[in-house]
């Protein structure tokens, strides 16, 4: 699975772009989204996933279970 | 995500007599920090800055900052880049322009690059324009070598208590060390971290200003041990703005119905509080992209930041603050001759609150109905001498507002101003003039184009002499309110 961004509640405040370590974390348009094929949901890098863990909206960033759970 | 300032009667940088000459150099032109100057000098915010690093009560993400900025408004984000260009373009049509902050939305210190890019470029291009930063603290002790780098002489702190049990009621969360901490764990981090980031600015000679945002039931007990911690640290001015809470702007506090402080609860914390750190009263909240002098915002005229070429004008500038310097002197000599001529001996004792109206330049010099904002003096005649110090700004809707809606208008200045027992103004229409009178407040425009001092000392001391002879009765003024919502000039 990948995270993924819900433009119409984000509030393209940019606080989680610097934080992933995977650099999959991208701005369009004014607001921000998340490579799916980049991102790893911080597994082996950090205990929870930045993003979420640094968005100021709650259920801005959710996990996207289109895509099947990253293993290292 | 914060910003804000004002002077008291205690040791306060009314002018430069309260403070050694080093402090003065800095704060002279700067109209957040010397009450003085914000009759003469403009800042100007850019919101480079948008992320946050923590979650306060008082603010809703959707907008800005709603301790810095205001809720229900957005800044016009900007990159570095247009920041300095916008700048620039501002700096040529305000020659009043002297300070650039950057202060929400969000944290400057959460957005390090953009902040810092900022500056730098900016330094370059503007070496004469001072630059401040807002910050709340959290990443503070990691930035405090390069603030002093790029000369960055003015660093605000939001401060709402030294006191984790008070802080959890404040602060939801925090965003640290790549995880999210809630509750006592996160409050406690964030104060070890704000008092160890102002002991190090102070250490390094940084002014550092405190802003706290007083939260009745909340920390309005606790703003006197903030105000003691903060002092002994080093922090130069302490500014205690009243939280501004409305459901509509959807922030935790606005939803749960905490209320706001009334101007009376305002000024009691605040005089608590004299003789700890300055307390500083004239910040007036403005918006995070706010451009301008007082209680004026032009930033609607400088929105158009990629059409800008600006030319920076060293020599218009400088033969602005010569004019500037001429005119502060004037209007010190105006104060002490007419605090002279209103000395006598055996005068009664009196203490009271005026409102003046005003555009900048330290004159009474604006129509009671074009006022969107009055300055609030006490004025005292003690032992037969009279004294004036500000102690901070109220903001009305405008009275005048082209012949509609006037009737209704005019009961809410009243209220802002009701604590108040006269208001100066360079001209009033007969009908508020007369509501006014009603209401107990005298309207003064005989002091019309003089400086502020003069016409408050004055007015005080005519009307000690009425109350003396008889003539009038001296009574005790209500409280005022405090007006909700974004100050955005009308
Ligand atoms: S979960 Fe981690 S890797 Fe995935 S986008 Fe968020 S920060 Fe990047
Ligand atoms: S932190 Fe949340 S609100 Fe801010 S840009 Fe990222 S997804 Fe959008």
């Amino acid at each position: 699975m990948a995270y993924k961004i819900i433009a119409s509640s984000c509030t393209g405040c940019s606080a989680c772009e610097p934080e992933c370590p995977n650099q999959a974390i991208f701005e369009k348009n004014g607001t921000f989204l998340i490579k799916p094929e980049k991102c790893t949901e911080c597994i082996g890098h950090f205990d929870e996933p930045q993003c979420v863990a640094a968005c100021p909206v709650d259920k801005t960033v959710i996990i996207d279970t289109a895509y099947p759970r990253y293993s290292a | 995500m914060s910003c804000a300032t004002e002077s008291g009667n205690c040791g306060s940088p009314a002018g430069q007599s309260d403070l050694s000459p080093e402090i003065w150099e800095k704060v002279k032109n700067h109209p957040c920090y010397s009450e003085e100057a914000h009759h003469h000098f403009a800042r100007m915010h850019v919101a480079v800055a948008p992320a946050c690093n923590l979650q306060c009560n008082y603010c809703n993400r959707t907008y800005d900052c709603s301790n810095e900025s205001r809720p229900g408004v957005v800044s016009q984000k900007l990159s570095p880049e247009q920041a300095v260009k916008k700048v620039l373009a501002v700096a040529e049509k305000i020659p009043e322009l002297s300070v650039l902050g950057i202060a929400g939305p969000g944290d400057a210190l959460a957005n390090p690059q953009k902040t810092f890019a900022t500056f730098r470029m900016l330094q370059e291009a503007a070496p004469d324009i001072k630059l401040c930063l807002s910050t709340n603290g959290l990443a503070l002790p990691e930035y405090v070598d390069e603030i002093v780098k790029y000369n960055i002489d003015h660093v605000t702190i939001t401060i709402n208590m030294v006191d984790p049990e008070v802080g959890e009621k404040i602060y939801p969360w925090i965003f640290h060390e790549h995880r999210r901490i809630r509750g006592h764990e996160a409050a406690k981090i964030l104060t070890e971290r704000q008092m160890r980031g102002l002991e190090m600015l102070t250490d390094r000679g940084v002014l550092v200003k405190i802003n706290s945002v007083l939260i009745p039931g909340v920390n309005d007990r606790h703003l006197v041990e903030v105000n003691r911690a903060v002092k002994e640290r080093g922090a130069f001015l302490h500014n205690i703005m009243p939280l501004i809470s409305e459901p509509e702007h959807g922030t935790f506090f606005g939803l749960t119905g905490q209320r706001g402080p009334s101007a009376q609860e305002l000024k009691t914390v605040q005089d608590e509080c004299l003789g700890g750190a300055n307390l500083m009263r004239h910040c007036r909240q403005c918006r995070a992209d706010a451009v301008g002098l007082l209680n004026e915002d032009r930033s609607a005229e400088f929105e158009e930041v990629d059409e800008m070429q600006p030319i920076y004008d060293f020599e218009k500038r400088r033969a602005y603050q010569e004019k500037v310097d001429r005119e502060r002197l004037a209007q010190l000599a105006a104060k002490e001759k007419a605090k002279e001529l209103a000395i006598r001996e055996n005068a009664l004792d009196l203490k009271v609150l005026v409102a003046v109206a005003t555009e900048g330049g330290g004159r009474i010099n604006q129509h009671f109905g074009h006022a969107n904002e009055f300055q609030i003096y006490e004025v005292s005649s003690i032992s037969g001498k009279i004294a004036t110090s500000f102690a901070g700004h109220r903001r009305v809707d405008l009275y005048c507002q082209g012949g509609w809606g006037e009737e209704e208008k005019l009961p809410s200045v009243i209220s802002a101003i009701n604590d108040c027992h006269a208001v100066l103004v360079a001209k009033i229409g007969a009908c508020p003039r007369e509501e006014l009178r009603n209401a107990g407040i005298e309207p003064i425009d005989q002091f019309a184009h003089a400086f502020i001092e003069e016409g408050l000392i004055g007015w005080l001391s005519d009307y000690r002499t009425r109350v003396e002879s008889g003539r009038i009765e001296h009574r005790p003024r209500g409280d005022a309110s405090i007006r909700q919502g974004a100050y955005i000039a009308a």
